[in-house]
């Protein structure tokens, strides 16, 4: 295996594992105990999903609605294993492990190595998913007791930590005209709908713009 | 309730990912299918910036929130590091909280 995907995968393992930290900061900050925000980044282990568990809950939200916008943000997961599948063929337990690694970065690293050697892609998608695994759980441990010690969320600036993390998040995304578009019609759409719907529900109802925006996909 | 949440939210999660694993690809590869799955992740995060920042239950209302996420576009248009971003955006909350 080349050094070129170890040490890419390490980096990346540190950068992005480390984010847990702030993971763990906003869940707490939203209302999630301790053990709830850890719960969340070794089972559920996929940072867009978790921050909106946290900020549907923290805004009010049901469960119900914090499951959905989990879940409607937890598809692409799906999109990537499916894209994993044939250059991982794996079986069994082994199968169980590549699928709950398989998030945004590790379909990345293996993707960006996949033409050059088919080897290191798939040892790229193992240690990239791993290391975030480990680093992501530790920081968001480290950042969930940082912010029990701290008390009112507000007064320590925390209330826009979330919707920072949103904006993160969604920036590497807005590449194009349409994913533009999509974006401001879901804004004006999330707001019209604020005032009309229990909070979570009009977070869940921008999936239409998606489909409106995708539909006319020529095939 | 929370604890409904967290398990739920966490076996869809897998489950998408394990039947994305086992499904065969085609399945998945229709453009228009792609083209929606590629767009959705875009619409709700921009739905919960949006929320996120004037919503107060069902009310909208304009506080310290957004100018902590002004902050954060400013430092992401500066290609700052995540953890950057969301330090500047959370200190300044914090300041215009405190006064």
């Amino acid at each position: 295996m080349s050094r070129a995907v170890i040490r890419d995968s390490l980096s990346i393992s540190i950068a992005v594992g480390t984010y847990g930290a702030a993971f763990g900061v906003a869940s707490v900050a939203a209302g999630l105990s301790l053990l709830q925000t850890c719960a969340l980044s070794l089972l559920l282990f996929s940072g867009a999903s978790q921050f909106a568990v946290a900020g549907v809950l923290g805004a009010g939200g049901s469960a119900v609605s914090a499951i959905m916008a989990s879940a409607l943000l937890a598809l692409r997961n799906g999109f990537y294993g499916a894209r994993m599948a044939p250059l991982l063929q794996v079986r069994g337990v082994k199968r169980l492990l590549a699928s709950q690694i398989t998030i945004d970065e590790s379909t990345a690293i293996a993707l960006a190595h996949e033409q050059s050697s088919k080897d290191d892609a798939r040892k790229g998608f193992w240690l990239t998913g791993g290391g975030i695994y480990l680093f992501w759980n530790l920081a968001t441990l480290l950042g969930a007791l940082g912010a029990n010690a701290l008390g009112d969320p507000a007064q320590w600036g925390l209330d826009a930590t979330i919707p920072a993390a949103f904006l993160g998040l969604l920036w590497p995304r807005l590449t194009n005209t349409r994913a533009r578009l999509v974006a401001v019609g879901s804004v004006a759409l999330a707001l019209i709908l604020t005032p009309l719907l229990s909070p979570g529900l009009p977070i869940i109802a921008c999936v239409l713009i998606p489909i409106i925006a995708g539909w006319r996909v020529r095939s | 309730m929370i604890w409904s949440a967290v398990i739920g939210a966490s076996l869809l999660a897998f489950a998408f990912k394990y039947l994305g694993q086992s499904i065969p690809q085609s399945a998945l590869a229709h453009p228009r299918i792609a083209k929606i799955a590629d767009l959705i992740p875009t619409a709700l995060l921009a739905g919960l910036v949006a929320v996120q920042t004037f919503a107060n239950k069902s009310e909208l209302v304009v506080d310290q929130r957004l100018a902590g996420l002004a902050v954060a576009a400013i430092a992401l248009y500066l290609r700052a590091n995540f953890l950057v971003m969301l330090i500047a955006a959370t200190v300044t909350s914090a300041i215009l909280h405190q006064i």
